[in-house]
C-alpha cells in the first residue's frame, strides 16, 4: 500500500482521488450505546431505554448520530495529525440501528492553496453493512508548508 | 410549533473543565485504539501537553450546559433527531483546559407543513486564555408527525 493511503504526512504525496484507509466498526451493541450514552453526556433515553423508545414511536433504541460520527473522527485522525484538521461537517441521512456495522470511508476531492497551509478536502461517508449511507460530510485539513 | 421569537437569542455562556477521565471513557466508548487519546505519556510523546480532545468531543462538552436548548424551547426529548453537525477548529483543546461555550439560536424553521421542525444553534468555544478553540453548528430535527 502506498504511503498516501496510510498516513498523510506531507503534501507531496497527497493526490485528488486518494482514499483513506477504511475504518470498520464492531457491530453496534446495546452495551456500546450505554457506554456512549455515559461517555458522551447525551443522556437522551431514546438511545438506551427500549420502553421510552417505543413510547416515542420507534421500534427499538438506536445509536446517537454522534457515535458513527466519532468513528469518522477516528478515520480522520488515523490518517492525519489532528492539529491539521480545520473543519468537519456531517449530515445525518439515516438512523444507525442496533447490529449495524459502520464502514467509514474518505476520499480526497481537492488539494489547493489555503490561508494557513495547503488545504486538503476530504469527502467522508459512513454506511452500514448493506451499504445504506448513514452519514455524509466533508473534512478539511491544512497541511503545513514544508 | 416552536416559538420563533427565540431566533437570535443568546444562551448564557457556561464553562466546563476538560477531564482526562472523561476523555478516556469517551475513547473506550468509541473503540479508540490510538494511545494518544487514552494515555498521558503517549500524548506527550506526540508533542501534546496532555490528552487531546478528539474532533467530535466538543459536542459532548456542549451538552454540559446547565439548561439544554431543547428544554428551553419545550421540545420533547423523544421527538428529536440530530440533523447536521459542523465543527470549525481554531486550535486544539486538552485535558486540563477550561472551556467556555457561548451559544446562539441561529434559526428555527419547518418543512412538510410543520411535520418537521429544525433548530440551528451556533456555539463559539474559547479556552482559559481567551483563545478561540472552535465553532460548532448543530441542527436538531423535531418530529411533530
Amino acid at each position: 500500500m502506498a504511503d498516501n493511503q496510510t498516513h498523510l504526512t506531507t503534501l507531496a504525496t497527497v493526490r485528488v482521488g486518494d482514499t483513506l484507509p477504511q475504518l470498520v466498526s464492531a457491530p453496534i451493541s446495546r452495551t456500546i450505546l450505554a457506554l456512549y450514552c455515559g461517555a458522551s453526556g447525551d443522556h437522551n433515553p431514546i438511545h438506551v431505554d427500549i420502553d421510552f423508545a417505543r413510547r416515542s414511536g420507534m421500534d427499538d433504541v438506536f445509536a446517537h448520530g454522534m457515535l458513527p460520527t466519532a468513528y469518522v473522527g477516528r478515520l480522520l485522525t488515523d490518517w492525519a495529525p489532528q492539529p491539521w484538521l480545520r473543519s468537519l461537517q456531517v449530515r445525518f441521512v439515516a438512523i444507525t440501528h442496533v447490529g449495524d456495522i459502520i464502514h467509514c470511508n474518505g476520499r480526497v476531492v481537492a488539494v489547493q492553496e489555503g490561508a494557513d497551509g495547503n488545504e486538503v478536502r476530504v469527502e467522508i461517508s459512513a454506511a452500514d453493512q448493506t451499504g445504506q449511507v448513514k452519514i455524509q460530510g466533508q473534512a478539511v485539513f491544512a497541511v503545513p508548508r514544508q | 410549533m416552536i416559538d420563533r421569537s427565540y431566533i437570535g437569542r443568546e444562551l448564557p455562556p457556561f464553562t466546563v473543565d476538560v477531564e482526562a477521565g472523561r476523555l478516556r471513557f469517551f475513547a473506550k466508548a468509541t473503540d479508540q485504539t490510538d494511545p494518544v487519546y487514552r494515555d498521558l505519556e503517549a500524548a506527550k510523546q506526540a508533542g501534546y501537553p496532555s490528552i487531546p480532545v478528539p474532533p467530535t468531543f466538543l459536542h459532548c462538552l456542549d451538552l454540559e450546559a446547565p439548561v439544554l436548548l431543547r428544554d428551553m424551547l419545550g421540545i420533547d426529548v423523544g421527538r428529536v433527531l440530530h440533523g447536521e453537525q459542523q465543527f470549525v477548529y481554531h486550535r486544539m483543546a486538552f485535558a486540563g483546559d477550561r472551556l467556555t461555550f457561548a451559544a446562539r439560536v441561529e434559526d428555527i424553521y419547518d418543512k412538510k407543513n410543520g411535520a418537521l421542525e429544525f433548530v440551528v444553534k451556533a456555539v463559539h468555544v474559547t479556552n482559559q486564555r481567551g483563545e478561540a478553540v472552535a465553532e460548532l453548528r448543530n441542527t436538531t430535527v423535531v418530529r411533530n408527525g
